[in-house]
């Protein structure tokens, strides 16, 4: 994955404004050859906008997007190489699974021979039945739809394919086992991948990269464990699930001091010229129970609930100065602590995470 | 008894009722009285006689068959000529004009307020000879257009005017019950323009346009005034025979028996439309 490090799609200073809204504001961004890459933000963050100029649905108000170092601005969708599968899948609803699939094939003209063998080829590799081909498309499962676009937009052999939200209306178990599959095919086919979701859950689980959106604007673009580890600011950070956000002004040192309450807090780094912002620490990173109490940052609170997340507790601990906390222990943690226990809270400095405003 | 009372106190049964009673009264019952006059003797007022198929085999062995030719041809290329004009107007109507759309639906609708007679007379002051458009012509290029009036392109014209709405309003249910996102999906697999029309917008937006031509076809078929205000003697279409038979030959088994022709004609065509084209499995309830 990721071969060639030249950038295969690339867009510069792209904008997309709709009156006087502007959707998508200077985006630049280089996809490279073969990797699964994942756009990330809330709606309303201008990634579907963004899709819809990639595919060539829209066009942008300015800036250029180049496949190869070649401009692909004002070329019709079917006119470029890539192709997209829909959030509403947009199967065609009076042909069959096969004619489906086939669509592609018999615009450009394949004989109907080598047409089913391609069709029957893919049928497998998504792990559909072969006699699905003469199935009508209304009569398959959620799942089994999904397989089926997908397979269709494969038979167009795209340079790139890509995806709006497909898995946004299943159930959680079955977009699981898609979110896994989908990254199979990736891995099975080698084409580049470009994603759109709002679940950076979703993203973490299939994407080389991933690059989150904001109010029309790429806010940070790395890895999942870059993402995860080194959120740029606060949204991201918010973005990947709970947290605990502390307000701080700088204390000097390896110190920061809480907004709110003055109590002061030991970090491992900060960022460059900083002044105040957010200290950020996941639930998952906090320690509770007695092993808290030897750590360097520690409080003390009440337990008011705990949640069974399967393979971890979460609790909801209320701190005297009416601050509530979010931890969790594996399952497999000892922990004798009850409801309305004063319990202790802990974290070592170098997992909390310190983002300015 | 019970079960009889139980099924007069089902809502639905209640609801449906005062519609069922007026179906009854109003078109099961004389359609009835027609298809009983048809097997009376000619000539006769009342359903009391034998039956008989005298008035069948008389109208088979007459001329009939061109007045029916007439009507199946107008109608069938009423509907052909239809669909072009009102293709771009249902797709701008369904896609394109917003709230524009609801002004265009105004304008189509606005003259079915006025009697169709009447629309149609005003046609005849636009056709006939020294009328609005020959007199036009004549006064500004010196050219006569008077001959159109009472010719069988002048009944087409007057068909095609009338029974544009029916047409058109079902097709623009039809073209907006297509989704943008199938057309984009099949635009986005290299589809042109063109083939996105063939294999996706039309065949989708089909049942629409069947309920539209079968329409406009039905009513072409028994059209009356068209033929008589706009084609004079030019062509005598089935529905006009009906009148006469019924009015001044005063033969109402003979008019019956071309009714039920008629309806039977009619009913066949469209029973064979139906069944070639598959309406549950273009909505994709296959």
């Amino acid at each position: 994955m990721g071969e060639s490090n030249s950038s295969f799609l690339e867009l510069v200073g792209i904008t997309k404004k709709f009156g006087d809204f502007v959707a998508v504001s200077e985006i630049d961004l280089a996809i490279r050859e073969g990797e699964f890459f994942t756009l990330v933000g809330p709606s309303g963050s201008g990634k579907t906008t963004m899709i819809r100029m990639l595919v060539g649905m829209d066009q942008p108000t300015s800036g250029d997007i180049r496949l190869n170092g070649e401009l692909l601005n004002g070329v019709p969708a079917n006119k470029r190489p890539t192709c997209m599968v829909f959030q509403s899948l947009a199967l065609f609803p009076h042909k069959s699974v096969g004619e489906n699939i086939e669509f592609s094939m018999k615009i450009a003209g394949m004989d109907p021979a080598r047409r089913r063998t391609r069709a029957n080829e893919l049928l497998q590799q998504l792990r559909l039945p072969l006699d699905y081909y003469y199935k009508g498309v209304n009569q398959c499962s959620g799942g089994e739809r999904q397989r089926i676009a997908l397979a269709r937009a494969l038979a167009f052999d795209p340079k790139i394919l890509f995806f709006d939200e497909p898995l946004s209306s299943l159930d959680y178990r079955l977009r699981k086992t898609l979110e896994k599959e989908l990254k199979d095919i990736h891995r099975e086919t080698g084409k580049t991948f470009v994603y759109i979701t709002h679940s950076l859950e979703e993203a973490m689980v299939m994407s080389d990269r991933i690059g989150i959106m904001r109010d029309g604007r790429i806010v940070q673009v790395g890895t999942p464990n870059e993402i995860y580890n080194h959120p740029r600011d606060k949204f991201v950070a918010q973005f990947m699930g709970e947290v605990n956000t502390i307000d701080v002004d700088d204390a000097g040192g390896h110190e920061v001091c809480s907004k709110a309450d003055g109590v002061i807090y030991k970090v491992h780094r900060k960022p460059d010229g900083f002044k105040s912002g957010h200290l950020i620490i996941r639930p998952e990173i906090m320690k509770i129970g007695r092993v808290a109490s030897k750590l360097p940052n520690k409080l003390k609170g009440v337990v008011f609930n705990d949640y069974a997340l399967g393979s971890r507790v979460q609790y909801q601990v209320r701190a005297p100065n009416g601050v509530n906390w979010l931890v969790e222990r594996l399952q497999d943690v000892p922990f004798d602590g009850k409801l309305n226990d004063t319990v202790d809270l802990g974290w070592r400095p170098e997992d909390s995470i310190l983002v300015k405003d | 008894m019970s079960k009889l009372a139980g099924w007069l106190k089902n809502p639905g049964v209640l609801a449906a009722a005062p519609a069922s009673i007026f179906l009854l009264v109003g078109f099961a019952g004389p359609l009835l009285m027609v298809l009983g006059y048809s097997f009376m003797p000619s000539k006769t007022f009342a359903l009391n006689s034998v039956p008989t198929l005298e008035n069948y085999l008389s109208v088979v062995s007459d001329s009939y068959y061109i007045s029916f030719f007439w009507s199946l041809f107008l109608a069938a290329l009423t509907v052909i000529l239809l669909f072009p004009i009102c293709y771009p107007i249902a797709y701008g109507m369904a896609k394109l004009f917003g709230k524009w759309a609801n002004l265009v639906t105004a304008f189509v609708a606005i003259p079915l307020l006025i009697s169709e007679n009447i629309r149609l007379f005003g046609w005849v002051l636009v056709f006939l000879k020294g009328g609005i458009l020959d007199g036009t012509l004549q006064s500004l290029l010196g050219v006569s257009a008077s001959g159109l009036l009472y010719t069988v392109p002048a009944i087409v014209l007057g068909l095609v005017y009338v029974y544009l709405p029916f047409m058109l309003f079902p097709m623009v249910i039809g073209i907006s019950m297509v989704p943008d996102s199938l057309k984009e999906a099949a635009f986005d697999l290299g589809a042109s323009r063109w083939q996105v029309f063939r294999e996706v917008e039309l065949p989708l937006a089909m049942p629409g346009i069947l309920i539209g031509a079968i329409l406009t076809f039905i009513l072409a078929m028994g059209s009356l005034a068209e033929s008589k205000i706009l084609g004079g003697q030019a062509v005598v279409m089935i529905a006009d025979d009906i009148e006469s038979a019924f009015t001044f030959a005063q033969n109402w088994p003979k008019g019956s028996v071309l009714s039920v022709m008629l309806i039977a004609l009619s009913g066949l065509i469209v029973f064979v439309l139906f069944r070639r084209i598959d309406l549950d499995q273009i909505i994709g309830r296959r």
